[in-house]
């Protein structure tokens, strides 16, 4: 069995006194495409900011390699308000930035594209290479690095022409088609070097043509890199298509997960979609 | 590649040490007294603190209204280390001659102002930094303020003389030397916005929350980004106290950085060399070109209404209203003027005749 | 007890201030909790009023001088908006707020050439500016009117908000600009509406402020209305009862410390408090938090 990539041990995220995530356990493992999905406001996006450090959850723990990466018990005020399980074992607190989850391995795109507009597509990739890159900003101004500097432009480069957007190099960003948007979106998140990919609905707002690209494009990333990747995503075809394993979340707790065909026939899964109907 | 880099380098290289040669012949040839130089000298200074400001609101899309705070530290340490030993008497007339009695070289004490202020910078950074677009604009209008009172402390003033005058230290008569120490720094704040942070930095200001998931540590930038501007405001200040000669903590109100401000917006947020020609062009006008509008003048008999002393003040906000109400890119938007845009330019236009006379055949 | 009796004029002075700070303060608080904007100007309006009354004494008699004061420090306020703000309400926040300090750097430029950089006397009002004792205390009546009448008139403006149509739809507006503006509420009267309230009560401000200081320059508005800023952000910017409880404060712990011989920093203190604010708690005493949505 493949090695375990990001463990999720009943994380719950709450504000104030709403729960966005309830008691939720997941894993992804070496190699794997993994969905989440479930109707809109179930909690999926929160989870991925769980996971990415842009909140802390309520409770929980994320551990990624079998590393404990993110955990927190509830405290202070939440104490009184928490309505989730109570677990003894996530005593302790580790409550890292985004920035250094990214630098872990993990890294993500979002629902509603976020790209540095007013640079050149090039420049979008080659920010990705800052963090890992061997200088200080003595040395970078003065231009001492330019071993370095070169090494990073080279890199930023070969994934462009990887992904095809070699051509729109000097493009602004933020005049990009939205299909292009979404491509180099993720190429952006290809290059710091991610262990993990975390897709945020990839094909949102997509024609059936450019979601059938997407998928095949997705399976590529992965062979390619030999990455794993979650995603959340509302097209079935292509999560059916894809997902090795599906995870689905309704009101902020898991109500299914397992393969394609035994969530699709799952009861509670069709009733989260469709209503209960309230005669049966 | 590296050949066309060659060649704007060579450009650039030959325009500065033109522009130096020409300043060194106009000094020799005309009154170096006069209102030209006057121009050259203060457009120089706040060409500097502009793009240090440009660095924070235009690159790094902070808005701190602190840099008036930041030139007095930079102008009090610059004057308090190179008062001469045997001048300090009469200097700190009030406070026994001060408790400093050793004065350090120019070059060393503009250095110092800078890090001085950089210092400053770096703990009022820690808490302000987190906070969010209007309200660090605020906390750091405050802290200038702050400053300002601090500086003029009597309990200080034997280090600060207190709410006196602070004078006789070293200054320039040359135009050639704040040139040379702007054209130091501008170029070196140039090279840090083309480097991987300077990249960083426009990724911050772009996108706070994209750049966090690129990996890169938004407070570290951010009080990177605060601190080198703070450096480069403290060695304006500190060029500005040699060029009046004396300074005063008073003087460096709000209004000063509300000033430079206004020099970013004009010149285009986001472009240096839009605050380098915007700070001459401020300067000209509020020093020279628009002093006719401040004396009565009489044509015959009739004199021109409106014009009398103020006057060119209200002429010049109107001026710069306009430009933030209709003009908002500025001059140069978030463009560069360089030697390299030129060739680029030029290139464009030959290939463009050349491809019509094609197909005129 | 022994530090009232002592510092009973301080204390006298700072309730007054603080009551003219309200009132400043109340304008700053109200346009930012439907603007977003800090409107750098509101000071400037504020010393504009100053110099309005000024000269209206010389040519008319008060009791015409101070309503014309009133009227025309309202149709600054309502002008500034409409040619300095209105055409920037799609424009980044950043662009808005320097327009806002370029119409700062205009109006007290023209208070310059207007007065030739003099400093103007600030008219007598009779019976403010009649002296009383208080406790032992000397001071002017214009101490003790200024909190009554701040009282009087935030009395007045929470029901207006509260009762009127157009006090509900500033409240929308200020919950949500947008959804507000699709609910049909028309967002540009009501702007105006917020402007012409803020720049009363700075007129009103200025005249017992003045009455005090019995000098206006260019730069009067500047101290006052960045510190009146800084109640309103104390008090939770947006909150009505936040910036009068923050102007008090403000206004008696500055002249508590002026009472205490150190005067340089008793602007400072304000600034002090201000960043002590902002890094433990942001929202200030009544505001709402806010969350960026990922």
């Amino acid at each position: 069995m493949a090695a375990n990539v990001l463990k999720l041990d009943h994380i719950t995220m709450q504000f104030g006194g709403v729960v966005a995530v309830n008691d939720f356990s997941m894993e992804v493992n070496e190699h794997e495409i993994v969905a989440l999905i479930g109707p809109n406001g179930a909690g999926k996006t929160t989870a991925f900011n769980c996971i990415t450090g842009v909140y802390e959850p309520t409770n929980g723990m994320v551990s990624f390699y079998g590393e404990p990466m993110v955990c927190n018990h509830p405290q202070g005020k939440m104490k009184k308000l928490y309505k989730g399980e109570y677990y003894d074992k996530f005593n302790k607190v580790i409550s890292p930035t985004p920035d250094q989850i990214t630098k872990l391995g993990i890294a993500r795109t979002f629902q509603n594209i976020r790209l540095f507009k007013s640079l050149t597509v090039f420049e979008n990739v080659l920010i990705a290479k800052h963090m890992r890159a061997k200088q200080n900003v003595f040395t970078a101004t003065l231009r001492l690095n330019a071993k370095e500097e070169q090494r990073m432009r080279d890199e930023a480069m070969a994934l462009l022409e990887e992904q095809n957007l070699a051509h729109l190099k000097n493009e602004i960003a933020g005049s990009l088609p939205y299909g292009l948007q979404r491509r180099l979106e993720i190429a952006r998140a290809l290059a710091t070097d991610p262990k993990l990919l975390l897709l945020d609905e990839p094909a949102a707002g997509m024609n059936p043509q450019e979601t059938k690209e997407l998928t095949d494009f997705i399976v590529q990333v992965r062979d390619k890199y030999g990455i794993a990747i979650l995603m959340i995503e509302h097209h079935m075809d292509l999560v059916m298509a894809i997902a090795e394993r599906i995870y689905v979340l309704d009101f902020g707790r898991m109500i299914a997960s397992g393969t394609a065909s035994e969530v699709q026939d799952d009861p509670d899964v069709i009733n989260a979609y469709l209503g209960v109907d309230e005669d049966e | 590649m590296t050949k066309k880099i060659s060649t704007s380098t060579i450009v650039s290289a030959a325009l500065v040490i033109l522009l130096f040669v020409l300043v060194f012949v106009l000094e020799k040839v005309t009154n170096p007294y006069s209102m030209l130089f006057v121009v050259l000298k203060k457009g120089a200074i706040y060409a500097l603190v502009a793009v240090s400001m440009n660095l924070l609101n235009g690159f790094t899309g902070l808005f701190s209204l602190g840099q008036a705070g930041f030139m007095l530290i930079g102008a009090y340490t610059y004057a308090i280390f190179t008062i001469p030993a045997d001048q300090r008497m009469s200097v700190y007339q009030y406070f026994d001659g001060g408790i400093i009695d050793f004065s350090i070289p120019v070059i060393p004490a503009l250095i110092l102002a800078g890090i001085a202020a950089a210092f400053f910078a770096f703990l009022i950074g820690l808490p302000v930094l987190r906070l969010k677009s209007d309200y660090l604009a605020i906390a750091t209008l405050g802290f200038a303020e702050i400053i300002r009172a601090f500086f003029q402390w009597d309990a200080l003033g034997p280090v600060t003389n207190g709410s006196n005058l602070l004078k006789k230290f070293p200054t320039f008569d040359s135009t050639l030397f704040p040139f040379a120490v702007v054209g130091i720094c501008i170029a070196l704040i140039v090279m840090l916005i083309n480097s991987s942070y300077g990249r960083a930095f426009k990724a911050i200001r772009d996108d706070e929350i994209a750049a966090e998931a690129m990996g890169i540590n938004l407070f570290r930038h951010k009080q990177m980004s605060f601190v080198i501007s703070s450096f480069f405001a403290g060695v304006g200040g500190a060029l500005l106290a040699m060029y009046q000669t004396t300074v005063q903590a008073m003087a460096f109100k709000s209004a000063m950085t509300y000033e430079i401000l206004l020099i970013v917006v004009i010149g285009g947020i986001g472009s240096v060399t839009g605050s380098v020609i915007a700070s001459f062009l401020f300067i000209a006008c509020s020093e020279w070109w628009l002093r006719f509008l401040d004396t009565e003048t009489f044509i015959g008999a009739w004199q021109v209404p409106l014009l009398r002393s103020g006057f060119r003040k209200v002429v010049f906000a109107v001026i710069i209203m306009a430009v933030v109400l209709f003009y908002r890119q500025g001059i140069m938007g978030n463009r560069e003027f360089s030697p390299q845009a030129l060739i680029n330019k030029w290139k464009k236009l030959t290939s463009k005749r050349k491809k019509t006379s094609k197909e005129g055949r | 007890m022994d530090f009232i009796n002592n510092n009973l004029p301080y204390l006298l002075a700072g309730i007054s201030v603080g009551g003219q700070y309200a009132l400043i303060a109340i304008g700053y608080t109200m346009v930012y909790g439907i603007l977003r904007l800090i409107n750098f100007a509101h000071g400037d309006v504020f010393m504009a009023a100053g110099l309005i009354m000024i000269y209206a004494v010389t040519a008319m008699p008060l009791y015409l001088a101070i309503p014309l004061t009133l009227i025309a420090t309202v149709l600054i306020g309502f002008l500034i908006e409409r040619v300095a703000y209105k055409p920037l309400r799609s424009a980044p926040r950043m662009s808005v707020m320097i327009s806002a300090i370029g119409v700062s750097y205009l109006l007290q430029n023209l208070a310059l050439y207007v007065t030739g950089g003099l400093s103007k006397m600030y008219p007598t009002i009779p019976w403010i500016s009649d002296t009383i004792t208080i406790g032992g205390a000397t001071t002017k009546m214009v101490t003790v009117i200024t909190p009554i009448l701040t009282i009087i008139l935030i009395v007045a403006l929470v029901t207006f908000i509260q009762k009127t149509k157009i006090g509900m739809a500033m409240r929308a507006v200020s919950k949500d600009f947008e959804t507000s503006q699709l609910m049909g509420i028309k967002i540009n009267s009501v702007i105006s509406a917020t402007f012409i309230i803020g720049s009363f009560l700075a007129a009103v401000g200025s005249m017992l402020y003045f009455t005090n200081y019995a000098a206006v320059i260019p730069t009067s508005g500047a101290m006052p209305g960045l510190k009146a800023f800084v109640a309103a952000v104390f008090g939770g910017i947006g909150s009505i009862p936040g910036a009068v409880i923050g102007a008090f404060l403000i206004g008696i712990c500055e002249n508590i410390i002026k009472g205490m011989g150190l005067t340089t920093f008793s602007d400072a203190f304000t600034f002090v408090l201000l960043i002590i604010i902002l890094v433990f708690k942001p929202t200030g005493l009544f505001g709402e938090k806010a969350n960026e949505k990922v």
